[in-house]
């Protein structure tokens, strides 16, 4: 959950990159990285092995700027993809705000995206949290490729409930802000809530 | 939701400074943190302006969540110290009362066993201010105080992302 320090004025929020394996979370974060303005960013922390997998978490604190006097702090991390490193993403998800599943629109990942939905629900669910209350949108990623699958199968598969979804294509960067902005939103909207 | 939302009011805050800063003095230590289990940094002491701060609270969070899954496979429930020793500077890491992590860096000039000494006292003084924070939390909750953002407009959350 959100941190709210009141001593020194500033509220800290967990956003999470889910989804399968090489779908392209690392990249998003990449492309967040790059495009912000030094002053709004720290370090971005990546634990992947040698071939570039993440595999324990990245992790890349921004600050949006300010609310009511209060500066507004996200930390995005990204969980491994992989399917054999679940105990690491279980870890990753505590204490989370808003999740961003990013699902890879090529025809023969969608089982893994099948999967990888459903073990979002299973691990946030043994966290005490229920993927139909907390924050959390969907970026279809990749759409720039051939054998990217058509837009509506995805949707039926991945989004049933017609939550907030953005198209994206993460190594160019677009969709990328508007995916981030979408899950901002929630997030901010649910502190609104009080909790 | 299954972790309640931390909150930090001033009062605590300055608390918990002084017993940060006393620790930092009396263990002989560079650097003195005190961290969520989330991973945000609450409060810290010393020499802290050579350090990415929230890079260590968040890797320092990713350890203990990390030994804490491992604490589990094998039956334990968590390990609430860890060690790690370098060539120069060691880390110093443990857990209060299940819910924040006292972390401290040290070099030479002071020593494993002086830290764990004062770490211990100072983990005791945390822990009541912790309890007596969680305890205001929920006084607050219980008679409904309005969140601060409860006025947040569309338009302040659409302002962050104006440039």
């Amino acid at each position: 959950m959100s941190f709210i320090n009141y001593s020194s004025k500033e509220i800290n929020c967990k956003i999470v990159y889910y989804g399968p394996g090489l779908c392209g979370k690392t990249t998003n974060l990449q492309y967040v990285y790059g495009k912000t303005n030094p002053v709004a960013k720290g370090k971005m922390i990546s634990l992947a092995t040698e071939t570039e997998r993440t595999l324990f978490f990245d992790f890349l604190p921004l600050t949006l700027g300010e609310i009511k006097g209060f500066k507004v702090r996200f930390h995005l991390y990204t969980v491994p993809g992989q399917i054999f490193y679940d105990a690491s993403r279980k870890l990753i998800l505590k204490g989370v705000d808003g999740v961003v599943f990013v699902a890879d629109s090529q025809v023969e990942r969608m089982e893994a995206n099948m999967e990888s939905f459903e073990n979002l629900a299973v691990n946030l669910k043994e966290q005490g949290y229920d993927l139909d209350k907390i924050p959390y949108v969907v970026q279809y990623n990749k759409r720039d490729l051939p054998n990217a699958a058509p837009l509506e199968e995805l949707k039926n598969l991945l989004n049933p409930k017609g939550i907030p979804e953005f198209e994206a294509c993460a190594a160019t960067g677009e969709g990328v802000f508007e995916t981030l902005k979408g899950i901002s939103k929630l997030v901010l909207t649910e502190l609104k809530k009080g909790r | 939701m299954a972790v309640p939302q931390l909150v930090m009011y001033e009062e605590e805050s300055k608390l918990i400074s002084v017993v940060l800063e006393r620790l930092n003095r009396e263990a002989n230590s560079k650097v003195v943190f005190l961290v969520d289990k989330n991973g945000q940094l609450i409060s810290a002491a010393g020499d802290t302006k050579n350090l990415d701060t929230t890079s260590l609270a968040s890797l320092t969070a990713g350890n203990i969540a990390a030994t804490g899954g491992l604490a589990k496979l094998i039956g334990e429930k968590e390990f609430s110290i860890l060690f790690h020793e370098g060539e120069k500077d060691n880390i110093h890491i443990s857990i209060i009362g299940q819910r924040v992590i006292l972390v401290v860096v040290f070099d030479t000039r002071s020593s494993l066993g002086l830290v764990r000494l004062r770490v211990k006292k100072a983990s005791d003084e945390l822990k009541t201010i912790f309890d007596g924070l969680l305890a205001k939390m929920e006084q607050k909750e219980a008679i409904n105080v309005e969140s601060p953002f409860a006025e947040i407009t569309d338009d302040d959350i659409d302002g962050l992302f104006s440039e």
